[in-house]
């Protein structure tokens, strides 16, 4: 581990005549955002040698935008929160989409993630009782957000960025080197990833945006932590950096990228004005009593609540109106459906003619909350409006309108390690997919990002443990000239075609033709068009220097958009139902067949485009099924699938007319903690059933990763350490939750 | 709705540079960076500028607008006459990088010797607990979205170049406050705060307030109550009095 | 505000880093920056000229029943009859110039070491800076780590005098329930003075940061102490109207003294109500 910052002529060995920097590292993160601060920590935590690398500044990744919170079942509000409850919420969000197993995990240590900031530093606004306060959420069974204000992923950044430099200190007191192990690479683009003979990662190029010069890490693991690629739509909450960098490097570099047709549009952006168009309005307005209503001034949501919805959410106003201060007996409004459903209901309202003059619908919480209150719980809201749109929401509605958001798809990863087909790849956050199904609910992100971004670090490092003697991959010269002499072309090319004009269409194309609502002749032709794009852009130029040169950034992100978006489109055209963040005017319809099958893109032989190909969803585990009404899986799995819950679906069923949901609902509950506290009782991770139900690995997954696995339980574990008996008491007042607040009303409406 | 408006824009490095004129198209409702925005995409390719959230979220879109130092995300182009030039210049704190963009480094550099949080040894985590009206005053400090506008502004490093090694400035000494006030901290920081992070050059002319976006009112509740505190420490012979003797009663702070 | 070491250097300002954008102007602020720095150091000029004129005028500072706040409490024996407080008068024959003298030295060193003061003298005298992002004219700047400016520390110290003046210039108001004889149970426009200046002052002294501090800014945990909470959030909200109150209670003493000052030299009579 000594120092190896070269700044010499070609220290690479590069046949390019251009002057490379050259840096070697354990573990190099890409993202700067929450997944990638987290792994960071992480690997740095397990010994390794770790580089951050960020498109922007240090503290500005796209995380600081998160306004609502972070979920997580402390159970501090009500208690009757668990896993079980929020692992629940998250499938039903994803319409059983979700690869269970990330799901599950989620649900399980999403928790400590939260607590663990707190002992960073992190100041989550607090109950009476000095807990972390949680708010409600679309599609959150309890109040489950951890969050400060409106600003939680700022709190979260902050966090992880002074957690870094709490490390740092440490490295420097026992070094005196600030970044002896762990460093930041701000306002650094990374265009390839490098991968030795054998195709294992080896490293990553990019170039600094400050100087324009070419930098290459050299590390036998690389964690991709990029977020999204809402830059790829006109009217989006995201900023310049969401071009789907991580997705296209991962594709290029021979990952596999699913459910790429996934995208969420977040039913409330601002509409006006023009040029604010798209900038998020948090659903913590909603959350917390806001209200949406048309032109006619009707709140409008209650015509769209869905059948598999029906039974959790309220049918008058009166009872929605109650339910913010009594959750127990009543039903949840309908504005707190998840997003791809308001989404939806928007569209169609504004398309019937009854939206605002600007196009949107009415966002009200003036009328719901005093003044002070708002001023209160959602200060950057009241600033925002205030500001950009001369606004006053504690005394006026906001306009609102769908922008799109978020990107359910993403890198194929393995539950547990995050690992990629590509030895030495990882990814988390956005950029990775599987976890939210078809459709994200709010506030999993940001705990997404903790629980895997740590899981990736961790197993980064274990990789390179396992690494032991065959050796570090090494980076091939040939590669890195390649890659030079692409990002280099737009600059020889100064007359060439603007790029910002491409990138527009671009914009245009997708937010028209692979929108809200696809229709599969519009999603054809957006085809067409990307494919029109596609030479367009290998001969855009860019004027003026290199260094940072804003046109020719664009230049180069122009590559990974296109990518992204042929992506996005095939896979569009490809699923004929409509579920969750893709919606298909042909094909309205939810289908079972459909939810068995994950698309999956990967770079055609000679990649020159993307080719799509149908892989079978990984079976839920039954344990896991078994924390669902058969009633509620009927709406979503075809029968054969549900022949595995064999006989305890039919107590199930026939108890519920009785009126006696417990007896019914305890066997099945019970069999999976009973063992899991068995397990924890003895502290033997082996023994614990996630342990024993291996999900179906993915290929190319090395059994040194599974060790790795079952080490990463064992360090969550440690971190929980439960007692057996608190775990019981969960699983009891959950069953009772479920008997109250489900089984009761089902049995009543299933006569 | 739309008119044309005049830009004087500064363009160059730190071997020299100057303010360029610019027609542009300005249209309703928006904010000065669109007009960057709109310089970049019709007339000037290259011209070099930070911008990340435009909501006013990140603080990346800094710069000096009228000569004032504000985020050009939340700057509207209607609180300027259709008639007045608007100038943009970078921050003039920091070292120029190109056109717009500066090098922030000086910031990351004094985050980095603020001691960081340091918690009781033996509190586990899911045990901390904390009333709200403890967390509020940091929590304040905390929406700082690190912008640099008060580093930016802070005539004692503003006007004086030299002092930029013993002096924190304000976002860095308001951390050093979140953490003093911080009901978990076990760190003693009214030294530092004074010796290592030099509070003792903010004369407290609230500059800093002034022109933080996120509307922190930096000097009269982290400056100010920081002196204070820092005095009871090294200024006060009564408070050191009380101290020493109800040290040896009792505990509490 | 007896110092110049802010600038003890040369007035050429010092060289910023060549690295920093090459701006000539001082400032592109386009608005009327210079506005205020300017009107407070106006106001303060006057204020200072007229303080200075009436605290060695030596005269016209009692009326019987109202006293000049310059000139209380008059602690010397050559106090105007009647004027000092309970007859307290530890400074003899020997002191021959103003009484005012004495004591002035209290409010003046409230006011010197005031937060909102330091600022607002900092800013229009001393021009460091003038205003927000407009280059101060100095090459040096050490802030307040030397001696003189260190003594700005002992702030609080004149906050505990300032309530003993509060609780004196209270009583006085008070005493303004006689007549100028020295009877009890009457009431003048002069009264209504004298309470509104004491209340002024209050109000300024309460919402002083050194009193924020000490009611509970120095706590960790508001929570373990409840009352001092209240006090604190009470101060709080007062120190917010800081500035405000700051020079409203100046412009309180001058009038209050013009006022007494008038009425003692006979310029009119005080009108009385009962
Ligand atoms: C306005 C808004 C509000 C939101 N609110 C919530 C919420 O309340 N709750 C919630 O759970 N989620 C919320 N989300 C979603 C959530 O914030 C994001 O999904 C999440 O922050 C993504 O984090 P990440 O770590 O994956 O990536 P990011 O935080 O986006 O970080 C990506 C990082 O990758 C870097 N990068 C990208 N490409 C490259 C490259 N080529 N080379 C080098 N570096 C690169 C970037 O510079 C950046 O540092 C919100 C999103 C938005 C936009
Ligand atoms: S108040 Fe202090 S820290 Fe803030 S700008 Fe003025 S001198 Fe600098
Ligand atoms: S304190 Fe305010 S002005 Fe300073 S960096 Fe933070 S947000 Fe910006
Ligand atoms: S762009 Fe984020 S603050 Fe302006
Ligand atoms: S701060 Fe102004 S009187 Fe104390």
């Amino acid at each position: 581990m000594t120092d190896n910052t070269e700044n010499t002529e070609n220290a690479v060995g590069t046949k390019s005549t251009e002057p490379v920097e050259r840096h070697s590292y354990d573990v190099v993160v890409i993202g700067a955002g929450g997944a990638g601060l987290r792994a960071a920590i992480e690997a740095r935590h397990a010994g390794k040698r770790v580089a951050v690398i960020s498109k922007s500044l240090f503290g500005k990744a796209h995380t600081v935008m998160a306004e609502g919170g972070a979920a997580a079942a402390m159970g501090n509000v009500n208690p009757k929160d668990n896993w079980q409850v929020h692992f629940r919420d998250t499938m039903r969000g994803g319409k059983f989409l979700n690869h269970f197993r990330m799901a599950e995990l989620h649900a399980k240590e999403a928790p400590d993630r939260i607590w663990e900031l707190e002992t960073w530093g992190a100041l989550f606004d607090r109950t009476k009782e000095g807990k972390i306060s949680q708010r409600n959420f679309g599609g959150h069974e309890y109040p489950r957000l951890a969050h400060v204000g409106d600003r939680t992923g700022l709190e979260l950044i902050r966090t992880l960025q002074q957690r870094v430099v709490a490390l740092q200190q440490e490295d420097k007191a026992s070094t005196g080197d600030y970044e002896a192990n762990l460093r930041v690479f701000a306002e650094t683009t990374i265009v390839r990833l490098l991968k030795d003979a054998s195709g294992r990662i080896a490293g990553a190029v990019g170039y600094y945006r400050e100087t324009g010069q070419f930098v290459v890490f050299e590390a036998p693991a690389v964690i991709m932590a990029t977020g999204g690629i809402g830059r790829s739509y006109t009217v989006t909450s995201n900023s310049w950096e969401y071009t789907g960098d991580g997705h296209a490097l991962a594709l290029l570099a021979g990952a596999a990228l699913v459910n790429m047709e996934f995208v969420q549009f977040h039913p409330t952006g601002m509409v006006w004005p023009p040029s604010v168009k798209g900038i998020l309005v948090t659903e913590s307005v909603r959350g917390d009593g806001g209200v949406l209503r048309n032109s006619e001034g009707k709140r409008f949501m209650f015509d769209y609540v869905p059948d598999v919805f029906r039974k959790q959410y309220a049918e008058t106003e009166e009872e929605a109106d109650r339910w913010y201060d009594d959750q127990e007996n009543n039903r949840r409004p309908p504005e707190l459906l998840p997003r791809d459903e308001v989404a939806r209901s928007i569209n169609s309202e504004v398309k019937a003619g009854r939206g605002t003059p600007n196009g949107g619908v009415f966002l009200d919480v003036s009328t719901r909350l005093p003044a002070e209150e708002i001023r209160r719980r959602l200060p950057s809201m009241y600033h925002q409006f205030k500001e950009l749109a001369d606004v006053d929401i504690t005394a006026q509605p906001m306009e609102v309108g769908p922008t799109c958001h978020y990107v359910m798809g993403g890198i194929e990863v393995d539950p547990d390690t995050q690992g990629t087909v590509v030895p030495g790849l990882y990814a988390a956050g956005e950029c990775s997919g599987g976890m939210h199904g078809s459709n994200r609910l709010g506030g999993n992100s940001l705990s997404d990002l903790l629980v895997f971004g740590r899981r990736a670090g961790l197993h980064a490092a274990e990789y390179i443990d396992g690494l032991g003697t065959a050796g570090k991959p090494a980076v091939a010269a040939a590669d890195v000239d390649a890659a030079l002499e692409e990002a280099l072309a737009p600059l020889a090319n100064a007359d060439g075609e603007n790029p910002y004009t491409l990138h527009h269409e671009l914009q245009v194309t997708m937010n028209t033709l692979v929108g809200i609502i696809r229709k599969p002749e519009e999603v054809s032709e957006a085809l067409t068009k990307l494919e029109e794009f596609k030479p367009r852009r290998t001969k855009v130029g860019a004027a003026g220097g290199r260094r940072f040169n804003p046109g020719w950034h664009v230049a180069l992100d122009l590559r990974n958009m296109l990518i992204v978006s042929e992506c996005v489109a095939k896979a569009a055209l490809e699923r004929e139902e409509s579920r969750g963040g893709h919606t298909r005017d042909d094909h309205p319809a939810m289908s079972s067949k459909w939810r068995q099958i994950n698309l999956i893109c990967s770079l055609n032989e000679d990649g020159s485009g993307i080719d799509l190909k149908h892989q079978p969803i990984p079976t839920i585990r039954p344990d896991l099924l078994g924390l669902f009404e058969v009633s509620e899986l009927q709406k979503y799995f075809t029968d054969e699938e549900l022949t595995v819950l064999g006989d305890s679906a039919e107590p199930v069923a026939e108890a519920k007319p009785a009126g006696e949901a417990k007896p019914a609902a305890e066997p099945e509950v019970k069999s999976e903690p009973a063992t899991e506290s068995k397990a924890e009782a003895k502290s033997e991770p082996e023994a614990k059933p996630e342990a024993k139900t291996e999900p179906a690995p993915i290929p190319g997954q090395s059994n040194g990763e599974k060790a790795a696995d079952t080490a990463a339980d064992k360090v969550a574990e440690k971190s929980t350490e439960k007692s057996a008996t608190a775990e019981a008491e969960e699983q009891t007042a959950q069953a009772e939750a479920e008997a109250q607040t489900e089984d009761a009303e089902t049995a009543a409406e299933e006569k | 709705m739309g008119y044309k408006g005049k830009f004087k824009v500064w363009r160059g490095d730190a071997s020299g540079g100057d303010l360029k004129d610019f027609e542009v198209e300005i249209n309703e409702g928006e904010v000065v960076l669109d007009i960057i925005h709109r310089l970049q995409a019709t007339q000037a390719p290259d011209m070099a500028c930070r911008w990340n959230c435009k909501a006013g979220k990140c603080g990346s879109c800094s710069a000096e607008i009228n000569g004032k130092p504000r985020l050009m995300c939340m700057t509207r182009m209607s609180t300027f006459e259709q008639d007045e030039t608007v100038t943009v210049t970078p921050l003039r704190t920091f070292p120029v990088i190109k056109d717009l963009v500066t090098d922030v480094g000086f910031n990351y550099a004094k985050a980095r010797e603020v001691k960081s949080f340091t918690p009781p040894k033996d509190l586990l985590p899911g045990e901390y607990r904390m009333q709200q009206i403890d967390v509020e005053r940091s929590q304040e400090f905390r929406k700082c979205i690190e912008c640099y506008l008060c580093q930016n502004t802070c005539h004692a490093v503003r006007d004086h170049e030299e002092n930029k090694d013993n002096f924190s400035g304000p976002r860095y000494l308001m951390r050093v406050a979140e953490l003093d006030m911080h009901p978990l901290d076990t760190a003693d920081r009214k030294n530092s705060a004074q010796e290592e992070h030099g509070l003792g050059f903010c004369n407290i002319t609230k500059c800093c307030t002034e022109v933080c976006p996120e509307h922190i009112r930096i000097t009269d509740n982290a400056l100010i109550p920081m002196k204070e505190r820092v005095v009871d420490r090294k200024y006060d012979p009564l408070v050191w009095l009380g101290n020493k003797i109800r040290r040896r009663t009792s505990s509490d702070a | 505000m007896a110092t110049d070491t802010i600038a003890p250097g040369p007035e050429a300002p010092a060289p910023l880093s060549p690295a920093r954008a090459q701006i000539e102007q001082k400032t592109l602020r386009t608005d009327r920056w210079w506005l205020s720095p300017l009107l407070t150091m106006l106001v303060l000029v006057a204020f200072i000229f007229y303080a200075t004129f009436r605290a060695f005028q030596n005269a016209d500072y009692y009326t019987g029943n109202l006293i000049s706040p310059f000139y209380s409490p008059c602690i010397a024996t050559k106090c105007v009859p009647g004027s000092s407080l309970g007859g307290f008068k530890p400074f003899g024959d020997w002191w021959s110039i103003s009484p005012a003298l004495l004591i002035l030295i209290f409010p003046l060193g409230f006011r010197m070491t005031c937060y909102y003061y330091r600022k607002a003298y900092y800013r229009a005298f001393w021009q460091s800076p003038p205003a927000c992002a407009v280059a101060e004219p100095h090459g040096k700047y050490t802030g307040e780590r030397r001696f003189p400016l260190i003594l700005n520390n002992s702030h609080r110290y004149f906050f505990y005098a300032g309530l003993i003046f509060n609780t004196i210039l209270s009583w006085d108001a008070i005493l303004a329930f006689r007549n100028p004889a020295g009877q009890w149970g009457h009431m003048s426009v002069g009264t209504l003075v004298l309470i509104a200046n004491a209340v002024l002052l209050w109000v300024y002294s309460l919402s002083c940061h050194s009193c924020r501090h000490i009611m509970g800014g120095k706590l960790k945990h508001f929570s373990k102490h409840p009352l001092r909470y209240k006090g604190w959030t009470l101060v709080s909200k007062l120190n917010h109207k800081h500035m405000l109150f700051a020079w409203v209670s100046l412009f309180g003493v001058a009038l209050t003294d013009a006022y007494v000052a008038l009425v003692a030299n006979g310029t009119f009579s005080n009108p009385t109500f009962f």
